[in-house]
């Protein structure tokens, strides 16, 4: 390990433009002549729009257009897509409903867009936008996912407001199982909806140049590539080599910002209309009702047992939430990405899940940090709990019994899982924890009134995300490969053209330090290019903790070729065979002998090309590649949470909190710690905190930072974050991938704590200190009732 | 419109605006001072948080007119200009108390602020409570709590911003 290489701890090279106020995010960026947006959205869950009149608003001083689904229709701007096809068990595809930029004929959740103004001044445009007059009929709504079924239907082709009935497993097996079982442990789970918010909101600037007829669209935005491709080949706004589009700085993601959202079509459709560029900033109270938002499932969950604590089969009935329209993928979270990680670290031979997918008069929703593996762990971590407490087996035993511990494992739910050691991660995480010494700390807080309790998660998670022909065989739309250029320069810098796009995740660290490793430059002599379309070729964006162990990938695979023809020139210049040249720590030489040549003079021969003719060798130093994943990655690891509890309040503090993680090669751990940091304090929010609450007319009354608990500074503890290491097999790093791992891995540690220590399981998420508390009041209501 | 006249990092600044113009969106859109960030619309996230004479404040939640004749200060003139850095930012890129970057220019504002008024001790939990107006959706705030700590330090012997 160098002090920039593979394994060292450097220090970011993008935090210098963030701690001096200079990033530029995309609201950052202004366009000569810019104009502004603004949406008039729907105020009902549900409403039929009888009449829309912007003469008025038309009016206004500033206001340059005020369009409405109408213009959108006659203009033949297409629907937004949900790009991941599902069937339902009976072979029927799933119903995708028409999803229109702007509403067409009926609006189906509050903000919902309608109209939009676009003004000089965004002043101008909110003053227009209030001058929208819009009559609506309003018609009832559907919002609870668990009835939606029975109710009414919201699109005409979804009868029952069913997207699809999907299944996975062997339903027969499990049955057999559950009935021969010693035991059988049952569990309800709702898994709490979240609102993402990345601190940045998103932004929008279309800009359309009547002189080319080219579109430039600014987004904040973690795949720009699949956003041009759907805006291009589905929208039809234009053809994909005349729109560009453009993710710069962008400000924290957690999925939500993979989707392709209708202000993006309208800021570009509008832009073409005015004839300049037209850009949109959302309102954080905008951003609630209008980003896909995570989770909403409804679970009913059964786990058998046969002797000695041994699970046997899993069977599980999942309605999962969409909201109003299928966002981009929202298809795969509760299905490829859930059902198949029911096996979690174990080995079960029996699983068997179904999953309906409902449409509800709420926002979209669609993969949020985890994306269907969070649920899938909740529901196995919280069974496998539960099971070992009704058994009176020691959590941690059981856990051990059922590990799954020899590999390659087949699970009955389509995954191979390639490497792991998952007794060594519990055994670490439970020394750091001092698992041992817990009864005596219970003991101490039980002597200051207080109850103190102790909860595992042992999750696994599959990322990457996989092979493209696997995923295309399971409804995928698109590859999920990745791509790379490096670039060498003459004087042997380097710039690696990344289809990976960054928005937190350091990248432009980590992928440098990959490339000086192999390369023996400094690490300042290498540059991250990434989110441009006209740059980077073609990429799949980030999301799915992949960019480690996809996009290195490629990067890797592309050095591969850079050495290979670098050697080449070396050859000519040390006028040696080829075969016999070797390069390590930047220097190249001809093996038993002292003929040496720099990395720099190299690649200025590379491209002065004076020892070689063109017949010989192409002159130039650039190589590309694109990298298919053999399989999914398996990171896993063990997370343990501590907590008190003041019985009397409910206020409940995380005293503890240990994580012990397999990400496999690590290339910079102080970055990787970070996301687990991150990931944590997202899954403790989800398990304490966050909610996102509509009541019965669609209002989300959750909608602003004041009513949406985020998790603030003094909510959460220090983490003790520690690791094993299992390398990926599938990949020439050996890459797990440590974007989610942290909230897939807390929520059910957060609640197997909790219930360990008031002594019910009957407490849902987010388990406030209010929750806690009425939880205990029923435990002491049934001891009572019970004498 | 009113006349506002300031000085923002250390320069003297005059414009017209409309008296509904936040500071914010004056820093922002009048002077191209970008580095002020706009997270929320309901004073919570801190995105914003600048000093007025001295103070950190949200600058989404004043009005431009409200800083007339005041000395603002914003990340961008938090340092020297080609100085060394502040040692809050220092901090900040040392202890990896960043990650997208997003909520970083108001976390250090308030983060030298605390330190102007609780002194160059700071224990972790009092910087936790006192970061109760700063959002960070990234790192779980636990790098953060060690780069104030340790930027505190750090400040030590220099005078306090204004």
């Amino acid at each position: 390990m160098t002090a920039t290489g593979i394994g060292a701890a450097v220090r970011r090279k993008e935090d210098f433009r963030f701690i001096t106020g200079k990033g530029q995010y995309t609201d950052d960026v202004t366009r000569p002549g810019e104009t502004r947006a603004m949406f008039v959205r729907s105020p009902h869950a549900h409403a039929k729009i009888k009449s829309i009149d912007t003469a008025a608003a038309s009016g206004m001083p500033g206001v340059l257009e005020v369009l409405t689904g109408a213009e959108l229709a006659s203009d033949k701007i297409g629907n937004l897509i949900c790009g991941w096809m599902i069937n339902s068990k009976d072979g029927t595809p799933m119903k995708m409903a028409a999803h229109p930029a702007l509403a067409v004929g009926k609006a189906c959740h509050v903000g919902d867009a309608v109209a939009v103004v676009v003004a000089e001044t965004l002043a101008q445009a909110k003053d227009a936008a209030e001058k929208v007059k819009v009559d609506y009929e309003v018609l009832p709504a559907v919002i609870d996912p668990a009835k939606a079924q029975s109710a009414a239907a919201i699109h005409e082709l979804a009868p029952n407001n069913t997207i699809y009935q999907w299944h996975l497993g062997d339903a027969k097996a499990a049955d057999a199982a559950i009935k021969s079982a010693k035991h059988v442990t049952r569990l309800d789970i709702v898994n709490n909806r979240l609102v993402p918010n990345a601190m940045e909101p998103r932004v929008a600037i279309g800009d359309y140049d009547t002189g080319t007829q080219n579109f430039t669209l600014w987004n904040t935005t973690q795949n720009p590539h699949v956003a041009r491709l759907v805006i291009a080949a589905f929208v039809g706004m234009a053809p994909e080599h005349k729109l560009r589009v453009i993710a710069p700085d962008v400000g924290g993601g957690f999925g939500s910002k993979i989707f392709i959202y209708p202000e993006e079509v309208v800021c570009l459709w509008a832009s073409k209309r005015v004839g300049r560029p037209v850009k949109w900033t959302c309102d954080r109270s905008e951003a609630f009702v209008t980003d896909a938002h995570g989770r909403d499932h409804v679970t009913h969950a059964e786990m058998a047992f046969g002797d000695d604590g041994k699970i046997t089969a899993i069977k599980v009935k999942t309605v999962a939430n969409l909201g109003a329209y299928m966002s981009t993928f929202s298809s795969s979270v509760p299905t490829y990405l859930y059902a198949t990680l029911l096996s979690g670290q174990y080995d079960i031979p029996a699983i068997y899940c179904e999953v309906d997918a409902v449409y509800t008069n709420t926002v979209p929703v669609d993969a949020y940090r985890g994306a269907g593996r969070p649920e899938a762990t909740f529901v196995v971590e919280r069974l496998v709990e539960v099971g070992a407490r009704e058994l009176g087996i020691d959590p941690a035993d059981l856990r051990r019994r059922n590990f799954i511990k020899s590999f390659p494992h087949q699970t009955p739910v389509i995954m191979a899982y390639d490497a792991g050691d998952y007794n060594a991660s519990l055994k670490k995480a439970s020394e750091i924890a001092d698992v041992k010494g817990f009864g005596k700390r219970k003991r101490d807080s039980a002597r200051v009134g207080k109850l103190r309790g102790l909860g595992y998660s042992n999750y696994i998670e599959a990322c990457g995300i996989a092979p493209s022909q696997a995923v295309g065989s399971l409804g995928a739309g698109v590859g999920l490969w990745e791509s790379a250029e490096v670039r060498v320069n003459p004087t042997g810098s380097v710039e690696v053209l990344t289809g990976c796009h960054q928005h937190g995740q350091g990248h432009e660290t980590t992928f440098a330090q990959v490339v000086a490793d192999r390369l023996g430059i400094p690490i300042d002599n290498i540059s991250i290019v990434h989110g441009d379309t006209d740059k980077v070729q073609f990429g799949m964006g980030t999301y799915g903790s992949r960019s480690g162990a996809v996009g290195i990938s490629a990067i890797v695979k592309a050095l591969d070729k850079v050495e290979a023809k670098a050697k080449k020139v070396a050859a000519f210049m040390l006028e040696a065979a080829e075969g016999d040249i070797e390069f390590k720590d930047g220097k190249f030489t001809v093996a038993g002998t002292d003929k040496a040549a720099a990395w720099g003079e190299v690649t200025l021969n590379a491209y002065i090309a004076h020892k070689f003719t063109g017949a010989q060798l192409e002159p130039g130093l650039k190589e590309g590649a694109f990298y298919d994943p053999t399989n999914f990655t398996f990171p896993a690891g063990c997370h343990i949470c501590e907590v008190e509890i003041d019985p009397e309040t409910g206020h409940t503090d995380i005293v503890g909190w240990t994580a012990v993680d397999d990400f496999g090669t690590v290339i910079n751990p102080m970055i990787v710690e970070g996301q687990v940091h991150g990931g944590v304090a997202q899954g403790v929010g989800q398990a304490m905190l966050e909610n996102a609450v509509y009541n019965s007319d669609g209002q989300l009354v959750s909608g602003s930072f004041m009513d949406y608990t985020m998790p603030r500074a003094d909510d959460l503890p220090s983490l003790k974050v520690d690791m094993t290491v299992t390398k990926c097999p599938g990949n020439p790093l050996g890459i797990k991938g440590c974007g989610e791992a942290g909230a897939i891995a807390a929520p059910a540690a957060v609640i197997n704590a909790i219930t360990d220590a008031i002594g019910t399981e009957d407490l849902a998420m987010p388990a406030t200190s209010q929750a806690v508390w009425a939880a205990i009041r029923r435990v002491a209501k049934m001891q009572q009732a019970a004498e | 419109m009113p006349v506002v006249s300031m000085t923002v990092n250390g320069k003297a600044v005059s414009a017209d605006v409309e008296t509904r113009t936040l500071l914010v969106q004056y820093l922002r859109e009048n002077l191209r001072l970008t580095g002020t960030h706009v997270g929320c619309d309901t004073s919570q996230c801190g995105c914003c948080v600048i000093h007025l004479d001295g103070k950190a404040v949200k600058s989404c939640t004043t009005l431009a007119v409200q800083a007339e004749g005041c000395n603002v200060l914003t990340i961008e003139g938090l340092a020297q200009p080609d100085g060394p850095l502040h040692p809050m930012q220092e901090a900040f890129r040392e202890n990896h108390g960043l990650q997208c970057g997003f909520c970083t220019p108001g976390m250090v504002m308030a983060a030298v602020d605390m330190v102007n008024r609780k002194g160059n001790e700071l224990d972790e939990q009092t910087i936790r409570q006192e970061l109760d107006g700063n959002l960070c959706r990234c790192t779980g705030y636990h790098n953060i709590v060690k780069a104030i700590a340790a930027g505190a330090k750090a400040m030590k012997g220099t005078s306090p911003s204004a």
